[in-house]
């Protein structure tokens, strides 16, 4: 079968097992960029829910329009308190867009409003272009069905086809759909074989293997059912390849002769239990997504915190830091009114007001004179370093920079930092470690760096480029600790040239200049390399060579040069 | 929420359970962080404990639950101080909550259309002589936490803001809980913690269907569930209300005081705390099981809790604390 046919067969089925109970599973997963491929299914979403209430959420919601609060307008105007009613105090089928953009606080309070349980579900559109722009594995967790329409072409995607009349019978069959003992057994067993810790995904799957028996108008949960629940929920959240289990291969394999020593009875109860197992983890098998293991790596990356106070450059908010002059505005979310500006503000206009109104016994203030507090706050530092892990660096000092390293991560974890790992080697760079405060995680990725091979300077600074832009994009200041030899020989299209590379090398680094990203150059090689010299001047960065012996004196070195200017 | 999932038939994670009943029975312990992975029942652990929770007395309409009608604060203005019944509360500090939901602030409806001065209490008020749970903990924002660090160690929420000048009691069991891997505490929060708990995805298959089973029976028919193991839960309760009672009288020798200290020292946590939360989880743990006495099984079943957060940690130590308070719980009680 067609891959692509069949994701796109499996959102439909998904749509309509959602359909019938949307508030059961808790919701829909889409990753896929804006474009028709997305439009064609959020067109079949909503046919399949027609009949109920659709709110559209964005990132930045805030409180009041969350939860409810006083409308103020209403409010001053008629001298009476009056309130608005928040999205979630009715049940409804909440859509996010652009949910990679969710704070950490959003998800939480999704989280706990999808927990309440009362008739609440999120359809979450992650347009995420990256690994590790994701949605918050907190909301994840919490919604049924994850699928993954990227890069699916418009040819493989007709149009949805939703039946309400067959909907509103599934609907009704729903709540008489039993589920076999022996399932429940085998969707634990096939969620633990996959490696789906949370045992919140083996309970959708059963929720879900309930509405797909109801569609196919069934009143007891069979195989299908199963697999097409191992398909929607277990495989998307699978972190191993399941191990053929060896004592279940024979049975599963028809020409294989039935070892004579098997007693005649248990053979026929061998079969029905162990089969289907591995038929439901074929079917996981074949919907595993081909980059599992690049997901693994993000997955941990996107929940890095992006939570507090930092120590980097200097943002505009409106709930803590330094205080700065208020300005006019709607109240509402975190901002917090400043009552002695808005009455400051109100108080000239108080004769003429009087007189319009008639009422000349209270206060009239209106929206517009609202001030709102603002605050200065410092954002996330985030120090990227970038090692050179090749063949001669390794010869000469890496297990010197590696110490180096953890003593920046020891400060940096003082300091609330984030950290990230990039090393390159071969023919090209990794991303090790992706933004994160669990410094445990560094060193041990950090320990297990091996060396070897030619060295892509070129490849290394855009691997750390690329992360500043994204660290940026998520309001952290990143600044990037470059550690090698500086023997460049690789250049960013892979070829061995010395030349080459060394022009890539100047050509990012120029690149690293131009987006105003501080950094330093540590020489780790034997004998100062003058290149490397020119290199941080293209870099805009001071260069260090790697002291002998002495790593706290080079961790007070980079300290001062990563502070951000301003 | 109808109702919670029954906190006695939660399937295993029994140093969890062991910890949540051990600060019911004593609410001095000082609360518990339950840290590891998500859908673990960290969140209906917490949830079912409310239901488990004795109800307590206090003054009808007061916004910190007053047990007397002389704690009411002024502020709050009630007529009548009648008392009434009700359940022990169990306040959720949503992440991302703001200073003022947190702490309470002035009341601007009433001052803008009222032009009156009044404090609209917030979360900590609410939480008084009952449980402030804290989801998702290590992504708290840190001046959230500072404020928290000063009102759990004061059991005081001291307001000084726009005008206003309020105090009024926060007496609260904090309960945290997070996943490590998405970032970590400060060590002055973890402090305050009495008693933590790691909890971790079961791994035994059988475990694993019996968890979901029951889940799964729970969300089918959340009454009956919820009745079947409606005995279950108030035997428990009568338990924690008969150890409440006993905790008073529970000893603690001389030589159980010296194992903890000893414990403490080899271990090298910091201050006297460790010593403190880790007797008096001994001996609720005594109250509970009907014991006269503290023995040193009671110190052993509840030692990793009050003191694997407590060990001076270099952050870049991989060593579990588990293990290593294990080691010496072996080395020193024997």
């Amino acid at each position: 079968m067609n891959g692509d046919d069949q994701r796109w067969t499996n959102a439909n089925l998904a749509l309509a097992c959602f359909a019938l109970d949307p508030a059961g599973l808790g919701g829909i997963w889409l990753r896929a960029r804006s474009g028709p491929v997305r439009d064609r299914f959020m067109d079949g979403l909503y046919l399949a829910v027609q009949d109920r209430n659709l709110r559209r959420l964005h990132p930045n919601i805030g409180d009041d329009a969350l939860f409810g609060g006083v409308d103020l307008a209403a409010t001053l105007a008629s001298g009476r308190l009056s309130r608005t009613e928040g999205i979630l105090s009715q049940p409804s089928v909440l859509i996010l867009p652009m949910a990679e953009r969710a704070t950490p606080g959003l998800a939480a309070r999704l989280a706990a409003a999808l927990d309440r349980q009362d008739g609440l579900s999120l359809v979450a559109l992650d347009e995420g272009a990256e690994p590790d722009e994701t949605l918050a594995g907190a909301l994840a967790d919490r919604m049924a069905i994850h699928l993954d329409l990227s890069d699916l072409a418009l040819g493989d995607a007709p149009p949805l086809a939703m039946d309400p009349g067959a909907l509103a019978e599934a609907r009704a069959l729903l709540p008489r759909v039993t589920l076999p003992d022996t399932a429940i057994a085998e969707i634990a067993e096939v969620a633990h074989r996959l490696g789906v810790r949370s045992l919140r995904a083996p309970l959708f799957a059963l929720a879900v293997a309930r509405a797909a028996a109801a569609l196919s108008g069934e009143s007891e949960v069979d195989e299908p059912d199963l697999i097409v629940a191992v398909e929607l929920v277990l495989a998307p959240r699978a972190t191993q390849i399941p191990a053929p289990a060896v004592e279940e291969e024979d049975p599963a394999e028809p020409d294989t002769p039935e070892p004579p020593d098997t007693p005649e009875d248990s053979d026929e109860n061998m079969q029905p239990e162990t089969l289907p197992q591995e038929i439901l983890l074929e079917a996981a098998r074949a919907m595993l997504p081909p980059d599992l293991l690049d997901r693994l790596e993000a997955g941990k990356a996107a929940r890095a915190a992006t939570g507090s106070a930092g120590t980097g450059a200097r943002k505009k908010g409106n709930r803590r830091g330094r205080p700065m002059p208020s300005r006019p505005g709607h109240p509402g979310g975190e901002a917090r009114v400043d009552l002695v500006a808005t009455l400051r503000a109100a108080a000239p206009w108080q004769p003429i007001r009087r007189q319009a109104s008639g009422d000349a016994d209270r206060l009239h203030i209106r929206v517009s004179d609202i001030r709102l507090r603002q605050f200065e706050e410092r954002s996330d530092r985030a120090i990227i370093f970038v090692v050179d892990a090749s063949g001669s660096a390794a010869l000469s000092r890496l297990a010197e920079a590696k110490g180096a390293v953890e003593l920046l991560l020891s400060e940096a974890y003082a300091r609330r930092d984030h950290v990230a790992l990039i090393a390159f080697r071969g023919d090209g760079a990794e991303v090790l470690l992706p933004p994160t405060r669990s410094l445990v995680q560094t060193k041990r990725r950090l320990g297990s760096l091996p060396g070897g091979g030619g060295t892509p300077l070129a490849a290394g600074l855009k691997g750390a480029l690329e992360m500043c832009l994204l660290a940026r994009s998520k309001g952290m200041t990143p600044s990037v600790a470059l550690l090698t030899d500086g023997r460049a020989n690789v250049a960013l299209d892979g070829t061995a040239s010395r030349t080459r590379a060394a022009e890539d090398a100047a050509l990012m680094a120029r690149a690293l200049r131009a987006r105003g990203v501080p950094g330093i150059v540590i020489d780790m090689g034997n004998r100062p390399a003058p290149g490397l010299n020119d290199l941080a001047r293209e870099m805009g960065t001071p260069y260090l060579a790697l002291p002998r012996a002495d790593a706290r004196m080079l961790s007070r070195a980079v300290d001062g040069a990563l502070e951000p200017a301003g | 929420m109808t109702n919670a999932f029954p906190f006695s038939a939660i399937v295993g994670q029994e140093e969890m359970k062991q910890a949540m009943i051990l600060t019911a029975i004593d609410p001095g312990i000082g609360g518990v962080l339950v840290f590891g992975d998500r859908g673990t029942g960290k969140s209906t652990a917490v949830r079912g404990l409310a239901a488990l929770l004795p109800p307590i007395m206090a003054v009808a309409g007061c916004p910190v639950n007053s047990a007397r009608a002389e704690d009411v604060p002024d502020w709050a203005n009630l007529k009548d101080s009648g008392l009434i019944e009700k359940p022990t509360p169990v306040i959720d500090l949503p992440l991302g909550a703001t200073e003022d939901r947190v702490v309470g602030a002035l009341d601007i409806e009433r001052a803008l259309t009222q032009g009156e001065k009044a404090f609209e209490p917030g979360l900590l008020a609410r939480a008084n002589r009952g449980y402030l749970y804290i989801d998702e903990v290590n992504l708290l924002e840190d001046h959230l936490v500072d404020l928290l660090l000063d009102v759990a160690q004061s059991g005081e929420n001291v307001v000084e803001r726009e005008g206003l000048s309020i105090r009024h009691a926060a007496r609260f069991v904090l309960v945290g809980s997070g996943n490590p891997e998405e970032g970590e505490l400060r060590p002055q929060l973890l402090d305050r913690f009495g008693l933590s708990v790691e909890v971790t995805s079961p791994t035994d298959i059988d475990v694993r269907i019996e968890v979901v089973k029951r889940r799964d029976a729970f969300d089918r028919d959340r009454d009956r569930f919820g009745g079947a193991w409606h005995a279950d839960d108030m035997a428990l309760r009568g338990k924690i209300v008969t150890a409440r009672e006993a905790l008073a009288g529970v000893e603690a020798s001389e030589n159980m005081l010296r194992d903890c200290a000893e414990l403490c020292v080899a271990l090298g946590s910091d201050g006297l705390r460790g010593e403190l939360t880790l007797l008096r989880a001994a001996r609720a743990l005594a109250a509970f099981d009907g014991a006269a006495s503290v023995t040193r099984d009671h110190l052993r079943s509840v030692a990793a809790s009050a003191l694997r957060h407590r060990l001076r940690r270099d952050p870049l130590d991989e060593a579990g604390s588990t293990t290593r308070v294990a080691r010496q719980v072996e080395e020193v009680l024997g």
